[in-house]
């Protein structure tokens, strides 16, 4: 049942001409990659890269403050964006994304909005994005054309984290990583005026050469490094404002950070159409579409896997979802479905079978579903696959980035034993 | 000593290793096996300077070899950066020292200033620190010796000769001292204090670290505090049952890491003295980014304008040559402090007292009177008093005081004194953070800190202490730092480790008072006020509160809020000069104060006693006054004053109700109003095949489940053992298996529950894990937390005791009957044969039908109280929470306090059945959350009603639902209240927070 909600201002056909909307920090380069489709279609995007000034101030000014840290995060970006000075304050609109399961995360949106209130900032119009229909805009429309090049951007910046997660600590001339992604995803940018980008076989093709450019980099140089595997809740994992710049803290620990990409995220969110169905015997028509999309999706990855072990067997590949999702089997059930779920559990796993021991579970402070996926599965994962090192590490406004360090560092100690 | 490493690193080898931790800084030096230099010393943060003055006392040692050096600990980190040195982390550095120099060690215990760490040997290398909530181990015990005026040496000779140990919440230490204060206050020998103090240290450190593996064989303990606490020593021995050959304390306890170190280091650069020294200095010049914050005056001008201004705001308080007249005396004894000022008819202060209460508040009263009373004589005239505070009634009582008013009251008409028009005051005391909003001249609305923001004034105090400064000295280096440093909200624990963390970066003691200051203003403003902008506190506002005689904290206030503020120069005693003011306006014909010998031969004695009324056990104490007179202080109901009420005087209480519902089906196996209809096919299979117990464990969702699945299993035949309401005990025996440390307490005490079912020798545990709760159409979706729905996945990882029994936590859709017995059938008969599909759904079909009855009970109730209240013109208080609150461990008998305060107490579900839910600015998807905000609409929609909404600590969920309760309440011009709830016990502050509701509902008119 639907209910009552007080009225938030709705972006209109009108606004889409004028404003400008704001997209926060989460993935540095899937969001921009989807920014930029946003772009194509004749939106105007600001993808917002602050890090520093007062971002989590203005987020402990506006949120309350036990609310979970990449709430904080978001809102404080948002609204010191609003406040810079660099937009008009009439012709904006901000962005934020949207789950809509058990999780507080799925409230997000709400907060934001009495936030902006409470800044006085009430008329400025949010946007969500989301996939479940949750709320419409009527300047703001998901076409399957866009979604489709959206689902591209997806795959693509996955496979650009992961290759560049493998060059960078190997790299011979600092820099040259970045540089490659940077060309990259600017030249997608501009591909995207052509509508022959949304060919399958482009995209195929484009893989190769985004492979074929990381793979000079790399070259036969050995991969031996440590290797480290971040997991975690999806905004303090990906995000380095959300976690300290952990990737950057890694590479001067001189090991290799492994971070298993946001498609399988998105994968997750699609099965728990099944598991539902399977469970509970509810909503079996979002079960059947599901299950295509499940298929559809798999798919894709399973392509872009197969390429990366035929062609660039000097780098580990993407992994294969629908192997990662079983090997959560007796240890949680595929039930647990709010935040990150059996996901966070399933990706420990599959990072021990690729034979990353080392992993840093990281989760906001007081992070509901991480409690049960998080650390309440490092016993038994520990138990039934010895040697491995997983290390639990909480961020909060106000926790110290010694303490962070000092922890991680313990972690490491033991993986070069 | 001999260091026998058996990789043979030491071998004719020079080896030094650095130990800097969060307060010490030690070295080990190692020459060819043998360690031949160690030192031990308080850093006081300036490490970098520290360091090296240590190393240049060793020389002569060093000086013309050469030798490998390695650094370790938290605060060597940054030091070992910028000096080029090689860095070890301190825990594998202690296994490496302990592997060679006792081998034979099974576990180890290492406590520092700021972090816990276990290390397990045999049974698999794991190596553990504490968690982010549980820091702050060494600095804990350092502020409690502080709070109870005892060095650390005195405290820990006096903790060995304790008799008892309480309960103290292990949490944190912030929790910790919330448990403490009001054992202080009650009067518990403070050698009992002390040993309760490490005992909640050992709980925390085995509970927090050990998260089920068991600590045996042979352990060792390391570090300051288990080198030279004797007290910590036992309790840690006691608690953990070793013998005495297997607690191994060793000579070198406080320098392991720094030996641990310097066995690594010998892989490292070899360097001579003078390389060493000069890598040091150089890194005292290398300075790491802090992020600062704007300086607090820009000028000495603006510092002089700023004192200027606030010395206006004063009362005369010093009286030349005696004064001869008409006095007023006003007290207020609050929870840790005595304050007591004598006012003339002119409102001039003739004498103050300010003190802690020392354990007996009366004894401090009755001697400040005698000394007014010898001081003045015969040429003052008492006209009236009045007593406010948290000893209110003792005070009343034992001298026969005039007037006793609500702390609110006596501070409004205080800070109306200043300003007749003050809208909004502020009070920062040591413990607590009080904020009142006046509309109408009356007192609107009232905010109070929670546990977590609690102890912040205090913590600047004993901290400037630990600094070697007073309070005042550490408030004017504060005011003139150039950088003050970000030092974060959380709560004292986040904002100790960050101040370490802003040492090690060089930031000076200037930038750390501003800090400090700074961080417990904006912990005022955005946790406990929650305010944005200025004018959402008012247009004039009184501060108040000893922590605001710190002029740093009163300038970082009217900085982060924009605006110019009141602060009197009574600011500390604005509640006792409030009720003397109060008592001159209510002067009454003569006053009732006991004269002056009545006053000296007063005889006040008190003992404490347990209260055997109910399962609560309140710790009462027992006032008597000459020797007949009687009072009965620290209950939470009218049992424990001894007072038995008629059926007819009882006051509805539907967690009472609700409790009492649920121990029928435990004690009687069936609800009395609907006995099982057992089908006598079920019945004779089960008894052919031994009737298997299921186990139910008592907490969480199944608190509001349990008639449906009492129910279901009663009808399948099973015996169905409940594990009852939870008690500390019941918490204890399960704490061992907790992961994770900052789940809510209502989720912890899940594994005692489990432990309690395996004891009564369940053949099978049922915990269904339910993504999805009860639809009541209340909301956008009816999940439960995740907390609720999937602590069982927890459960089943991490209790290894659940592997003797079969444990079921079947993922179901309670919503459906059809699916339900599907489901339950498919679990069912995988593990029990006599089960059969068309049995399941005949139990299935009597358990919804029995919760739906259950269910129907409760609103029967609600009605009945809501009905009862208003023919008797009571109040009403929605006490609103989640099912599992009723549970008297998790509620602490709140429900029992209100209703001796007068209220009649309602659930949040026992008044909403067929409540609409009102528009919302939030997603509303939580069923038992649906119904907070459907109680808060009610609530708004009566007069005679108020909701107080309990939450636990941890909730994160409650974080979205507290705001939005508290603006639907707000948006209809009713009072919010919160509590927040854990494992402490200390009713103090809810008894504080709903007296102040009351008091807030009279001067409303209500």
């Amino acid at each position: 049942m639907a209910v009552a909600k007080a009225d938030y201002v709705k972006f209109t056909r009108e606004m889409r001409d004028e404003y400008t909307i704001l997209v926060p920090t989460m993935l540095p380069i899937h969001f921009k990659l989807i920014s930029n489709v946003l772009v194509r279609y004749g939106y105007k995007i600001d993808f917002l890269e602050d890090v520093d000034g007062n971002i989590k101030e203005s987020g402990l000014r506006y949120v309350h403050n036990d609310t979970c840290y990449p709430a904080l995060l978001v809102i404080g970006q948002l609204i010191n964006a609003v406040e810079s000075g660099r937009y008009d304050k009439d012709k904006i609109a901000l962005l934020i994304t949207q789950t809509g399961g058990g999780c507080r995360a799925s409230n997000y949106i709400y907060l934001l909005r009495k936030a902006l209130k409470k800044a006085g900032y009430g008329h400025i119009p949010v946007i969500s994005l989301n996939f479940n229909m949750l709320e419409s805009h009527p300047g703001f429309r998901l076409t399957l054309p866009m979604l489709y090049r959206m689902l591209y951007c997806a795959f693509y910046g996955d496979l650009m984290m992961l290759m560049a997660n493998q060059c960078r600590p190997y790299e011979k001339h600092k820099g040259d990583t970045d540089r490659v992604v940077k060309k990259w995803v600017n030249r997608l940018l501009d591909e995207s005026a052509h509508s022959s980008t949304m060919r399958y076989s482009h995209v195929k093709k484009n893989y190769r050469l985004i492979a074929d450019d990381f793979n000079r980099i790399l070259g036969d140089t050995p991969r031996d490094k440590v290797k480290v595997g971040i997991v975690g809740e999806i905004y303090v994992k990906f995000s380095p404002l959300g976690n300290n710049n952990l990737e950057q803290f890694l590479l001067k620990e001189n090991v290799e950070p492994v971070i298993p990409g946001f498609v399988d995220f998105c994968l997750y969110c699609v099965y728990n159409g099944l598991v539902d169905y399977d469970l509970y015997r509810i909503r079996p028509l979002k079960a059947f579409g599901s299950k295509f999309l499940y298929r559809f999706l798999l798919k894709k990855q399973r392509y872009i896997r197969k390429m990366m072990q035929d062609f660039y067997p000097n780098f580990m590949p993407m992994a294969d979802f629908d192997e990662t999702q079983k090997r959560v089997k007796g240890y949680i059930n595929q039930g647990a479905k709010m935040g990150e779920g059996w996901l966070l559990t399933a990706e420990m796993l599959e990072l021990i079978n690729e034979g990353v021991n080392n992993i840093i579970c990281t989760q906001p402070f007081g992070c509901l579903p991480n409690h049960i996926a998080g650390k309440g599965m490092m016993k038994p994962i520990k138990e039934r696959n010895p040697g491995v090192n997983i290390v639990a590490i909480d961020y909060d406004p106000g926790a110290t980035a010694i303490n962070q360090e000092n922890r991680i560092k313990l972690m490491l100690s033991n993986a070069e034993r | 000593m001999k260091i026998n490493d058996p990789k043979n690193r030491t071998e004719g080898n020079l080896l030094l290793g650095i130990d800097i931790g969060s307060t010490t800084a030690k070295l080990a030096l190692i020459d060819d096996g043998e360690l031949i230099y160690s030192r031990y010393e308080r850093h006081f943060s300036q490490v970098r300077q520290k360091t090296l003055e240590m190393v240049e006392t060793i020389k002569e040692l060093l000086d013309g070899r050469s030798f490998t050096v390695a650094v370790s600990g938290s605060a060597g980190m940054g030091m070992a950066n910028a000096a080029r040195l090689s860095f070890v982390q301190e825990v594998y550095a202690t296994a490496e020292c302990v592997r060679c120099l006792q081998p034979d060690t099974d576990a180890v215990i290492e406590l520092g200033g700021e972090d816990a760490k276990i290390i397990f040997f045999t049974g698999g290398l794991d190596e553990r620190m504490n968690g982010s909530c549980a820091g702050g181990t060494g600095a804990f015990i350092d502020q409690m010796a502080t709070l109870l005026n005892l060095s650390n040496t005195e405290m820990d000779e006096l903790s060995l000769s304790h008799q008892h140990l309480y309960p103290i919440a292990s949490r944190c230490g912030v929790f910790a001292k919330t448990d403490i204060q009001p054992l202080i206050n009650q009067g518990a020998t403070k050698a009992d204090i002390a040993a309760s103090i490490y005992q909640a240290v050992v709980n925390q450190t085995v509970g927090g670290l050990a998260q089920g593996r068991k600590i045996e064989g042979k352990v060792m303990f390391l570090g300051g505090p288990l080198h030279y606490c004797m007290g910590l020593r036992e309790r840690f021995v006691e608690t953990l049952k070793l013998s005495e050959e297997n607690a191994i304390f060793p000579g070198y306890g406080l320098y392991a890491v720094a030996i641990g170190a310097s066995l690594y280091s010998e892989d490292g650069e070899l360097m001579g003295y003078e390389e060493l020294v000069k890598r040091l200095k150089e890194s005292m010049k290398h300075k790491e980014k802090v992020s600062t914050l704007p300086p607090l005056f820009k000028d000495k001008n603006e510092y002089q304008a700023f004192i200027r201004r606030h010395t206006q705001n004063s009362v005369k308080t010093e009286y030349a040559g005696g004064y001869e007249g008409d006095a007023y005396i006003g007290i207020d004894c609050g929870s840790t402090t005595t304050k007591l000022v004598v006012i003339t008819d002119s409102c001039d202060i003739i004498y103050t007292y300010y003190s802690s209460n020392k354990g007996n508040p009366v004894q401090i009263v009755q001697e400040q009177l005698t000394r007014i009373y010898d001081e003045f004589g015969e040429k003052l005239t008492i006209r009236g008093c009045a007593v406010t505070g948290y000893g209110e009634e003792l005070i009343r009582r034992a001298f026969s005081i005039d007037f006793g008013l609500v702390e609110t009251m006596a501070h409004y008409t205080a800070a109306k004194f200043f300003d007749e028009n003050v809208d909004f005051i502020l009070d920062i005391g040591g413990q607590d953070i009080k904020c009142f909003k006046i509309r109408n001249k009356s007192i609107d609305s009232i905010m109070l800190n929670e546990a977590c923001s609690s102890g912040c004034g205090s913590f600047i105090e004993t901290f400037a202490q630990s600094m070697g400064y007073t309070v005042e000295e550490f408030a004017r280096q504060g005011l003139f730092s150039m950088a003050p440093v970000d030092l974060g909200t959380r709560c004292t624990v986040f904002m100790n480790s960050s101040v370490k963390q802003a040492q090690k970066d060089g930031a000076s003691v200037q930038d750390i008072s501003a800090g400090l200051s700074l961080s417990v203003v904006k912990n005022a403003i955005y946790k406990v006020i929650r305010a944005t902008t200025p004018d959402e506190l008012g247009q004039r506002i009184v501060v108040q509160g000893g922590t605001f005689m710190n002029d740093a904290v009163l300038r970082c206030f009217e900085k982060e809020i924009g605006r110019e503020v009141v602060r009197p120069n009574i600011a500390g005693l604005m509640g006792a000069f409030g009720a003397a003011l109060y008592a001159k306006e209510h002067r009454p014909k003569t006053s009732s104060i006991l004269d002056a010998a009545a006053v000296k031969t007063l005889k006040h004695e008190s003992r404490s006693a347990v209260c055997k009324g109910c399962t609560n056990n309140c710790r009462l104490t027992i006032n008597i006054f000459n020797g007949k007179d009687k009072l009965i202080s620290g209950n939470q109901c009218e049992k424990g004053a001894g007072i038995r009420l008629g059926d007819d005087e009882k006051l509805p209480n539907l967690y009472e109700y609700k409790r009492q519902l649920i121990e029928n089906y435990q004690t009687s196996n069936h609800h009395p109003d609907n006995p099982p209809s057992l089908d006598t096919r079920v019945r004779d299979t089960s008894l052919r095949k031994g009737r298997q117990k299921i186990g139910l464990p008592m907490a969480l969702g199944m608190y509001e489940l349990y008639p449906l699945w009492h129910t279901i299993f009663s009808q399948l035949g099973f015996e169905v053992v409940g594990s009852g309401f939870s008690t500390r005990k019941l918490y204890q025996k399960g704490q061992f298996s907790i992961p994770s440390d900052t789940v809510c307490y209502p989720a912890k005490l899940m594994h005692g529950h489990i432990e309690t079912l395996l004891e009564q020798g369940a053949d099978a545990i049922f915990y269904p894990c339910l993504t999805y709760n009860i639809n009541e159409n209340k909301g956008d979706n009816f999940y439960n937390c995740p907390v609720v729905a999937y602590y069982s996945e927890l459960l089943q990882g991490n209790m290894d005791s659940l592997k003797q029994t079969r444990f079921l936590c079947p993922y179901l859709n309670i919503n459906s009957e059809k699916e339900l017995s599907r489901e339950l059938t498919l679990v069912l008969t995988r593990h029990f044969d006599f089960i059969k599909k068309s049995d399941v759904n005949r139990a299935v079909k009597a358990g919804i039908a029995e919760y739906q009855a259950h269910m129907q009970r409760v609103y029967d109730e609600g009605a009945r109280a809501v009905k009862f209240a208003r023919d008797k013109g009571k109040r009403i208080m929605i006490l609103a929470g989640r099912p599992y609150h009723i549970d008297p461990e998790i509620c602490h008998g709140i429900d029992k306090l209100a209703t001796s305060l007068g209220f009649v107490v309602v659930s949040e579900d026992s008044v909403t059945a067929d409540k609409e839910p009102p528009i919302l600015g939030v997603l509303n998807q939580w069923t038992y959350h649906s119904r907070l905000y459907a109680a808060a609409q009610y609530a708004a929609e009566h007069d005679d009603t108020q909701l107080v909404q309990l939450v636990s600590f941890g909730c994160g969920v409650d974080a979205v639902t507290t705001d939005e309760v508290r603006a639907i309440l707000e948006r209809n011009g009713k009072l919010y209240t919160q509590i927040k709830i854990d494992e402490i016990t200390n009713l103090g502050a809810v008894r504080i927070r709903l007296r102040s509701l009351i008091g807030a509902l009279q001067e409303r008119g209500q």
